[in-house]
């Protein structure tokens, strides 16, 4: 027991030294293009972290976090957006005169502050996760039901979004690449850069945040929620009160992978709310390993990275890929690749094909014959 | 200690056209031991389901320490001071017995102080003291999926336990445990007793036998008779239930 425990604490340590290593080497080794290319992956993370903290911990499998997502990412591309208007007409953003629209939507007018961009970002998704968390947990709405409730939202949402021309320029999305922000264009080199570094702190700031909510107490009341949630009704918690605030952290995580998102790939678009993304976060924490955060993180980098490197390679081929990896985790990993390896998959496996023995469960009985002998 | 602790008055719970309970009445007092007996579809478990508030009864009115607690949630009736130990031991697999123990014994339950402090130290020296009570102070580390049967049961209890309720509700306790385990369950209910009111279900007869309480006989929803172990073994109402359930004929 001890010893699997230090040998679990010594792993998660290696892979964080390695993780570590990776960031801080990525700006020298890494072109920009690949550089960039990480940078978004590793704001996913922080997306996958909270569909880890609300599925892998709490067991709501949300099919909708693409809606949070979004959010986020259009409170930073409308900022950037009001932020580079000053030479357009009106002095409102260049997409508006296609529609003939002259005076600024209001829900834009408070997007002119930074500071406020900066909280919207992650505190509307949060609001509204709550808000709809509220709603369905009160009602005792679960499982398979809750799943179908997020993704009936999501498409809600999308196609909200999407037929706004009027007000966020609908299907087309906000472009923030052109956009300006302290003077530089944030689509060059110098501010991808820099926007590089921003994301791998917060996903660090984002992974310590959320491993002192699982850590302590809140986090087993979260566990008990997950495996027995009547039983820690009567234990004397309130379930609803519990599951509200952890969707709407999640929600918030959203937030900000979707503005580190949008900033790095140049558009927010109503794509970012369809139906396949919001499965592929689940997958990525499946994959990564639910119920481990670094699982959830290493999940969305790995499978991203791996994405665009074999649709460099064979386009077609990735769709087939991600899916045997789906059907792999489910029947053959249920834990995931982290958990497998933390549940001494590697060493059961190797002692199956021979090469390593089994652990004696019981003391070996080796002076048994000898005995009987003498006996 | 003659104080009511809890009154059902005439309680009625249909599910469809099947009356489950049907007219109960119940009285405990505070600190009683009062062992509940029936045989199957008696609704043993229902009548627990209606004081905890799984069930919201169609008539009738549920009183704990004089008020009703009928129109109450779940968590507010066990904030109360009802706590509740399942038919199957129900404890949290995943987490270490440590940590059941002290998800039972933690106050306030809300999430702001869960997340900012660890548990106190009154505490922690409640839940070691239970944890030898039980015999698990060796397993404080071990995650509770990996304990025995009758070590899961008696976790379950002293959760009960830590969670410093006024009625405990037991709800067959040593169902799959061995005859020592049997007897170690009873005499540790009986400790409990005085200071705790304690109201046990179970159709074991020996463990019943052994508890030495007052005994409450449930039949088609409502108390066919009450009285200790001799006025049941003799009541004429009750060997005729019985009788009809061959298996149960040891009454």
């Amino acid at each position: 027991m001890n010893n699997s425990r230090i040998l679990k604490r010594r792993l998660s340590l290696i892979l964080w030294v390695v993780i570590i290593a990776a960031l801080v080497s990525a700006p020298a080794i890494l072109p920009v293009f690949r550089l960039n290319l990480l940078g978004r992956y590793l704001s996913l993370a922080i997306v996958a972290l909270g569909v880890d903290l609300i599925w892998g911990f709490t067991g709501l499998l949300s099919l909708g976090q693409g809606i949070f997502f979004a959010l986020g990412g259009y409170c930073a591309a409308m900022y950037l957006q009001l932020n580079s208007a000053g030479e357009f007409p009106n002095r409102i953003p260049e997409f508006f005169g296609l529609y003939g629209v002259k005076q600024l939507p209001f829900f834009w007018e408070p997007f002119h502050s930074p500071f406020f961009t900066l909280i919207a970002i992650w505190l509307i998704p949060a609001v509204i996760a709550a808000l709809l968390g509220f709603l369905v947990f009160r009602n005792r709405i679960k499982g398979v039901y809750f799943s179908i409730l997020t993704q009936a939202a999501l498409l809600v949402f999308f196609n909200l979004f999407n037929g706004q021309q009027k007000l966020i320029n609908g299907t087309n999305g906000l472009k923030t690449d052109v956009t300006f922000l302290f003077g530089q264009l944030v689509g060059s080199e110098s501010v991808q850069r820099w926007l590089f570094w921003i994301t791998a702190l917060l996903v660090i700031l984002a992974w310590s945040f959320s491993s002192w909510i699982v850590r302590g107490r809140f986090g087993n009341v979260l566990i008990g929620i997950r495996d027995d949630e009547s039983r820690i009704r009567f234990t004397g918690y309130n379930p609803t009160l519990f599951k509200t605030i952890i969707f709407a952290i999640a929600g918030g995580l959203a937030g900000i992978s979707g503005a580190l998102y949008t900033v790095q790939s140049g558009i927010v678009s109503p794509q970012f709310m369809t139906v396949p993304f919001s499965i592929e976060m689940v997958i990525w924490v499946a994959v990564g390993g639910r119920g481990t955060l670094i699982g959830a993180i290493l999940g969305a980098v790995v499978i991203n990275y791996a994405k665009s490197l074999v649709s460099e390679a064979l386009p077609a081929s990735w769709m087939f890929i991600q899916g045997g990896l789906f059907i792999l985790v489910v029947t053959a990993l249920p834990q995931g690749v982290l958990g497998w390896i933390q549940g001494n998959g590697p060493r059961n496996l190797l002692s199956r094909l021979g090469i390593s023995r089994y652990t004696a469960t019981y003391p070996k009985l080796d002076i048994d014959q000898s005995q009987e002998i003498e006996l | 200690m003659t104080e009511l602790l809890l009154e059902l008055k005439g309680i009625t719970v249909k599910f469809g056209g099947f009356k489950a309970l049907d007219d109960l009445d119940l009285i405990l007092k505070a600190g009683e031991l009062r062992a509940v007996i029936g045989p199957n579809g008696a609704g043993k478990t229902t009548f627990l389901d209606v004081i905890t508030g799984k069930v919201r009864p169609d008539e009738g009115d549920v009183l704990f320490k004089g008020k009703s607690i009928l129109k109450q949630r779940e968590h507010r009736i066990a904030r109360l001071g009802i706590g509740r130990k399942f038919q199957s031991p129900r404890v949290f697999e995943k987490l270490s017995v440590f940590d059941n123990l002290a998800l039972a014994a933690a106050w306030p339950k809300k999430p702001m102080p869960l997340l900012l402090e660890s548990t106190k130290r009154a505490e922690t020296e409640r839940i070691n003291q239970l944890m030898s009570i039980v015999n698990l102070q060796t397993k404080s580390n071990v995650l509770a999926g990996s304990l025995s049967h009758g070590q899961k049961q008696w976790l379950e209890i002293s959760m009960l336990v830590a969670q410093k309720p006024d009625l405990l509700l037991v709800d067959e306790p040593v169902a799959g445990l061995t005859d020592e385990e049997t007897d170690l369950t009873a005499d540790l209910l009986k400790s409990l007793a005085g200071e705790n009111t304690v109201l046990v279900i179970d159709h074991d007869m020996d463990f019943i036998r052994r508890l030495n309480s007052p005994i409450s006989v449930l039949h088609q929803g409502h108390v066919l008779c009450e009285g200790d172990m001799k006025t049941i073994q003799t009541d004429r109402r009750v060997i005729e239930v019985y009788l009809g359930q061959p298996e149960q004929e040891i009454l």
